[in-house]
């Protein structure tokens, strides 16, 4: 395994393991990374290359790389389990992100509540030379979900708010201090150092339509946790590698809480590479696989989702703050069986109403999960609004054994 | 110029000026609180408040300029720039004096507020809260006209629509309230 | 050279303030925020855009050249 394993790998079994990182000239590599099509891991899948060609063009030097690995989503995983297992790797990402773009500042931003991804970073970050000791430095990111966001962790950087900010301008343009920052995930840097060793090849021919990433499965399987797989493998695949699914599970919510519900049986041959995901319009997002159980009712899945949602809202736009809780407060209702003459077209409603309307994406998320859920549930939406649930009252899933 | 003339138009233009400041503050908080009605739309609001503040500007100005070059009165120019340097009354005039900086102030930085930036703007605008009862206060103060029932009707009214406003405004909540994150949210940390 | 309505969502609270002078681009939702219309505003609005822009209280409404970075 590439990115994942039982414990963190030293530097000398790092290097022993992987060789001596290469001296690419910059432009090279990030041509290296543009033509291997390597996308950002964070959620948003923003090319790797373009975006450290964005960051290059606008350093004078002094720009900043900040390696996000705050990891808010609760369904993820991936991220501090790389970092507890590969530090090393995603630090020679971020110091080829560093000598790529001109930064003289690398940030490791690192969610509070992931220990030993932390202990391991600060431990391989000692095991270095005093110039790499010297220019970074490890940030603990605030819990929240919202705290992982570019802007916020800007914002934290700057000013210890880790609360997103309007933009323009992108951090890119201005972040970290008013310079150029690349703000990239970690698991995005690990693989950029993969490239830069072995090449664009590597990561196009190596799966079946080529790359790798890693999923956290969980929900209805037998084994949930954080996977590596090769690009080209399918969803059915992946719930295999996750020791099978618990039950019949009908519905798998594919991407996190910024993605979209997708049906199990559809897409069972799904292959989970970013390309073939988008045509079939869905996303990989962060990386989050979860089934749902399938005595689980897929409004109530949907309520809490969103009532977590609203809770995380930075409250800083009228639009999140109310809109978001409304439409919380209305599934719940609708969850709960005990719906409000028209709640369902209210929902409906306000998501219309509630796209783009943040300085952030976070409502953005809500609107494209829930809208995801009305499809993929919609019978089970109408019965709520009718005071009836299909999963409780009359399981039309039978449990295969 | 007749001198009673003067002297007539300084105590007119003080009286009009104090009017319209009243009117100004209290729809000041009018604006703040949201109110509107279907034929009272909130721009209204916002552009008397603007408007007054304006026309009170005026009305100061002849109320300062009759009052200084006013022979009976012999203030001089310093009396109108410099507070507390008047020896005839000195406090009470003194506090005109200085309402009136603090009226420049908020203006300026009202007309020029892209420039000042909202948070200045703000901070400076707070400043009513002290202009209106130097105001009211140099008004009773160097008044020769308190003894008037007319005189103190007005006072009378200024004082009442300000302080209704003033507890109107406090027994709500901040509009912006929604912005604290709310104790009792639920913490919902994870989900299933 | 079109020019854009922009609301700046942090600053904004909702006065609706903008929405009584241009409710030809601007409506309220139903807790009082803007929803702008898309797209340049039309030459015969851009005055009372300006006006709609001077009296926002917070100066939340930006009135920008279109040609600016959106990619977000």
């Amino acid at each position: 395994m590439e990115l994942i394993g039982p414990i963190a790998e030293s530097l000398a079994s790092h290097r022993q393991r992987l060789g001596p990182l290469l001296a690419l000239a910059s432009g090279e590599l990030i041509a290296e990374l543009e033509s291997s099509g390597l996308l950002g891991r964070g959620g948003a899948g923003f090319p790797v290359g373009r975006k450290w060609r964005t960051v290059a063009q606008r350093s004078s030097g002094h720009a900043v790389v900040l390696a996000n690995g705050a990891e808010g989503e609760p369904l993820s995983h991936k991220d501090r389990s790389l970092m507890a297992a590969r530090p090393h790797l995603v630090i020679d990402g971020a110091l080829l992100a560093a000598r790529t773009v001109g930064a003289d500042d690398i940030i490791f931003y690192i969610g509070m509540e992931h220990r030993a991804a932390d202990a391991a970073m600060r431990h391989a970050l000692a095991e270095r030379p005093a110039d790499v000791r010297g220019r970074a430095r490890i940030l603990t990111a605030p819990p929240g979900y919202v705290s992982g966001e570019e802007s916020a962790a800007v914002h934290f950087v700057n000013a210890g708010d880790a609360r997103p900010t309007t933009t323009p301008p992108r951090p890119f343009d201005r972040g970290v201090g008013g310079r150029p920052t690349l703000v990239q995930n970690v698991e995005s840097l690990a693989l950029a150092a993969l490239i830069a060793r072995r090449g664009r090849d590597w990561y196009v021919d190596r799966g079946r339509r080529g790359g790798v990433g890693l999923t956290t499965v969980s929900g209805a399987v037998n084994h949930p946790g954080v996977h590596e797989i090769a690009y080209g493998s399918t969803l059915g695949d992946l719930a295999a590698a996750a020791g099978g699914l618990r039950g019949d599970s009908q519905a798998v919510l594919l991407g996190g809480y910024f993605g979209g519900w997708a049906e199990v049986d559809a897409q069972w041959g799904l292959p989970m590479d970013p390309g073939s995901m988008r045509a079939r319009g869905l996303a990989i997002g962060c990386g989050v696989v979860h089934f749902l159980a399938p005595d689980s009712c897929g409004v109530e899945a949907t309520a809490r989702i969103v009532a977590y949602l609203a809770s995380q809202s930075a409250r800083q736009c009228g639009p999140c703050v109310f809109g978001l809780s409304a439409i919380a407060a209305a599934t719940q209702r609708l969850a709960t069986r005990s719906p409000h003459a028209g709640d369902l077209d209210r929902i409906v409603r306000w998501t219309g109403q509630l796209a783009g309307r943040g300085a952030c994406h976070h409502p953005d998320g809500a609107v494209v999960l829930l809208r995801s859920a009305m499809q993929q549930f919609a019978d089970d939406f109408t019965e709520h609004q009718r005071r009836r649930c299909l999963t409780v009252s009359s399981p039309r899933r039978v449990a295969v054994a | 110029m007749n001198d009673t003339l003067l002297w007539y138009a300084t105590r007119g233009a003080g009286v009009v000026s104090l009017v319209l400041l009243t009117g100004v503050v209290v729809l000041g908080i009018v604006s703040v609180m949201r109110w509107q009605t279907a034929s009272w739309p909130r721009f209204l609001t916002t552009g008397f408040h603007r408007n007054l503040a304006l026309t009170t500007l005026i009305f100061l100005a002849i109320h300062v300029v009759t009052a200084v070059v006013d022979p009976f009165t012999a203030l001089g120019w310093e009396a109108a720039v410099v507070p507390f340097s008047s020896p005839y009354r000195r406090f009470w005039l003194g506090l005109g004096v200085v309402g009136i900086y603090l009226l420049l102030a908020i203006v300026l930085t009202s007309l020029l507020r892209p420039l000042f930036g909202p948070r200045v703007w703000r901070m400076v605008h707070w400043l009513a809260y002290a202009m209106w009862p130097v105001a009211l206060i140099h008004s009773i103060g160097t008044g020769t006209d308190p003894r008037f029932g007319w005189m103190l009707a007005i006072e009378a009214v200024c004082v009442g629509s300000v302080a209704i406003a003033v507890a109107w405004r406090a027994s709500r909540s901040a509009p912006t309230a929604w912005r604290q994150v709310p104790a009792t949210a639920p913490q919902v940390k994870k989900w299933s | 050279m079109g020019e854009i309505l922009e609301v700046d969502r942090i600053r904004c609270d909702g006065h609706g303030i903008c929405a009584e002078l241009l409710p030809e681009l601007i409506s309220l939702d139903d807790w009082g925020y803007p929803i702008v219309k898309k797209g340049p505003v039309p030459d015969h609005l851009v005055e009372l855009a300006r006006r709609a822009v001077d009296d926002c209280p917070v100066l939340a409404l930006q009135l920008s050249l279109q040609n600016r970075d959106r990619s977000r």
